[in-house]
């Protein structure tokens, strides 16, 4: 970096800015195509199909056909914020993507390039910070309508919100204990240091996550703030246009967002899988692929194909979770409300605290006995975790956990009432 | 609550399945996904395959002459429930009787069909057809003209004897 003039430099961002943005903003396009697509053939349909070739111009369709339609504000409106929501809503997620590196560095006649916008030390910090913002324009599109269902709608969203970030935290924590950093790219060097991907050493903390991220996205089974057959449509029932398809733009990026983390902090990143070849880490300003068995940094072989393959591969793990997010929203039912309160605080709350003990202990068992970071750490960390993992999903498939508060109050009153009737007929005859 | 009523207890504990029913049900989704029957007819590149007694608009046969062969008998109008045809009726030099006027209004027909089994000289048709956008209302009044101008197949009339067609 210091031997780089200030005008490379600001070549290289800006070219690496808008790229990325431009990127975001073409799968986030291409994706609402792929959802409806992939709707209609869980619903054995063809889904749009008519508008270019297999319907990819379908976004572009959409999008004109968006900004050509009448801006619609009701009389009764706050105006600035039913303006600034879904602004707010679709900032947020796209400025979180700035801190996901994407692919192995890659070297240039003026210098390497890290494949990253912005490698901001506080890494995912920044990330849970920018996230979350989102909801207020959620909340604040949903109050300034003046509209019962988006009011219901924003303040659903933001229950949720609060409900499921503290879970999604936690279980970022444990990912942090394992890496050890905050930063993204550190935790894709380390995960190439361990030789597990951190999806199989803090297994529980990768389902926690992935729960976390679709009610924070609110997608399907968390999708309360729009509940489009209860609050008609929720936080957007007022919005019209270009206004109203900022939201589906930020939900969507928000999606791409937390597909690229999920992938990032539990499957590699870019890492392609069984290959030390493509690791690369920048150690006191030096691009290293690993350490010798006495701890001499060796320096890494970075080459423009390696980098095209890492891209690839962080690509097809991002979008592998892409799809499993279309996947489950055209399988399961929406919950109840107090159905996701009931996760939230009673499951998920506990369950990701206890598995941040259980993490923090292990670890340290495991540095006190002197265990290397390396397989044997890995294998443990696997196994607890894999035990913990099993009694959490066990639980989850069996019991009241989701059966709603008054589901227990009404079996203990319908046994009562017939233990009572019982009585009455024995003491009749 | 009154005895009748039949309540289902939720099952609980261990006869209950959360996630076992619901990755039974994304793995039921999955195979649609990857292997999707799909019904859709791809409209205007496939077309629907209609019944030979389907009752669409209507068509008015013509002799080799090209004269229409309505006899302007009147029965049509008459047995029409909806009303929607509307006849004139004129006699030429030999005393063969013909329609000046023939109308049929396609907003007020309901398809029966009637028309067509009245008709004593197999004239006036339902037609195996269903395309019948237009760009302004008026154009929905068929006229004699338009009519006999039709060129889609007429309905088969249901057979007694052969109630199923087969």
């Amino acid at each position: 970096m210091s031997e780089q003039s200030m005008t490379v430099f600001l070549i290289q961002k800006t070219i690496m800015v808008l790229s990325t943005f431009g990127g975001v903003m073409l799968v986030v396009a291409l994706t609402t195509l792929i959802e409806r697509r992939v709707a209609g053939f869980i619903q054995d349909r063809y889904g749009p199909n008519r508008v270019g070739w297999f319907g990819i111009l379908q976004p572009a369709a959409d999008g004109l056909k968006n900004f050509l339609k009448e801006e619609t504000m009701p009389a009764a409106a706050a105006q600035p914020y039913f303006v600034m929501g879904p602004i707010i809503s679709l900032a947020p997620a796209l400025v979180t993507f700035a801190v996901v590196p994407f692919a192995a560095p890659l070297p240039t006649p003026w210098g390497v390039v890290e494949m990253i916008v912005a490698d901001v030390p506080i890494g995912i910090l920044y990330i849970l910070a920018l996230s979350s913002l989102g909801v207020y324009g959620i909340v604040m599109g949903g109050w300034a309508s003046n509209n019962k269902f988006s009011f219901l709608g924003g303040l659903r969203a933001s229950a949720q919100m609060v409900s499921y970030e503290v879970a999604l935290g936690l279980a970022v924590v444990a990912v942090i204990m394992m890496a050890g950093n905050v930063t993204l790219t550190e935790m894709v060097w380390q995960q190439q240091q361990l030789g597990f991907w951190f999806a199989f050493p803090i297994s529980l903390a990768f389902i926690l996550f992935v729960i976390s991220a679709f009610a924070e996205t609110s997608r399907m089974p968390f999708d309360m703030p729009e509940a489009e057959s209860e609050l008609v449509g929720g936080f957007h029932t007022e919005y019209s246009g270009m206004k109203y398809a900022m939201y589906p733009m930020g939900e969507y990026s928000h999606m791409l967002t937390s597909s690229a983390l999920m992938a990032t902090l539990f499957f590699g990143g870019w890492d392609i899988p069984f290959w030390t070849g493509d690791n690369a880490f920048l150690f006191h300003g030096e691009w290293i692929k690993g350490f010798t068995e006495s701890g001499v940094p060796m320096a890494a072989e970075l080459a423009w194909w390696k980098t095209l393959f890492t891209f690839v591969a962080f690509g097809l793990k991002t979008y592998f979770f892409m799809i499993v997010y279309i996947w489950v929203r055209w399988t399961v039912p929406r919950f109840r409300y107090d159905q996701i309160m009931q996760l939230g605080w009673k499951v998920m709350l506990p369950t990701a605290l206890a598995y941040v003990m259980v993490v923090a202990a292990t670890i340290l068992t495991l540095d006190q006995l002197g265990v290397a970071y390396g397989f044997t750490f890995g294998l443990v960390m696997t196994v607890v975790s894999a035990i913990c993992t099993g009694l959490f999903l066990l639980v989850l498939d069996r019991g009241r956990t989701l059966g709603g508060a008054a589901v227990g109050a009404r079996v203990r009153f319908m046994e009562e009432r017939e233990a009572q009737e019982k009585a009455a007929l024995t003491s009749g005859d | 609550m009154p005895p009748t009523v039949k309540v289902v207890r939720r099952p609980e504990g261990a006869k209950t399945s959360y996630l076992r029913a619901t990755l039974k049900g994304m793995a039921l989704t999955f195979k649609h996904m990857v292997n999707p029957n799909k019904v859709t007819l791809q409209y205007p590149e496939e077309r629907p395959e209609l019944s030979p007694r389907w009752r669409g608009t209507h068509r008015m046969e013509v002799h080799a002459d090209g004269r229409p062969k309505c006899v302007a008998c009147g029965l049509c109008p008459t047995v029409c429930p909806s009303n929607c045809i509307r006849l004139v009726g004129g006699e030429d030099d030999q005393g063969n009787r013909y329609p000046i006027v023939y109308e049929i209004d396609e907003f007020r027909c309901i398809f029966c069909g009637m028309c067509q089994e009245v008709c004593p000289v197999e004239a006036i048709h339902v037609g195996v057809h269903f395309e019948n956008a237009e760009y302004t209302r008026e154009r929905f009044v068929y006229d004699l003209d338009r009519l006999m101008e039709q060129d889609h197949p007429s309905a088969l009339l249901w057979d007694p004897s052969d109630p199923r067609s087969e």
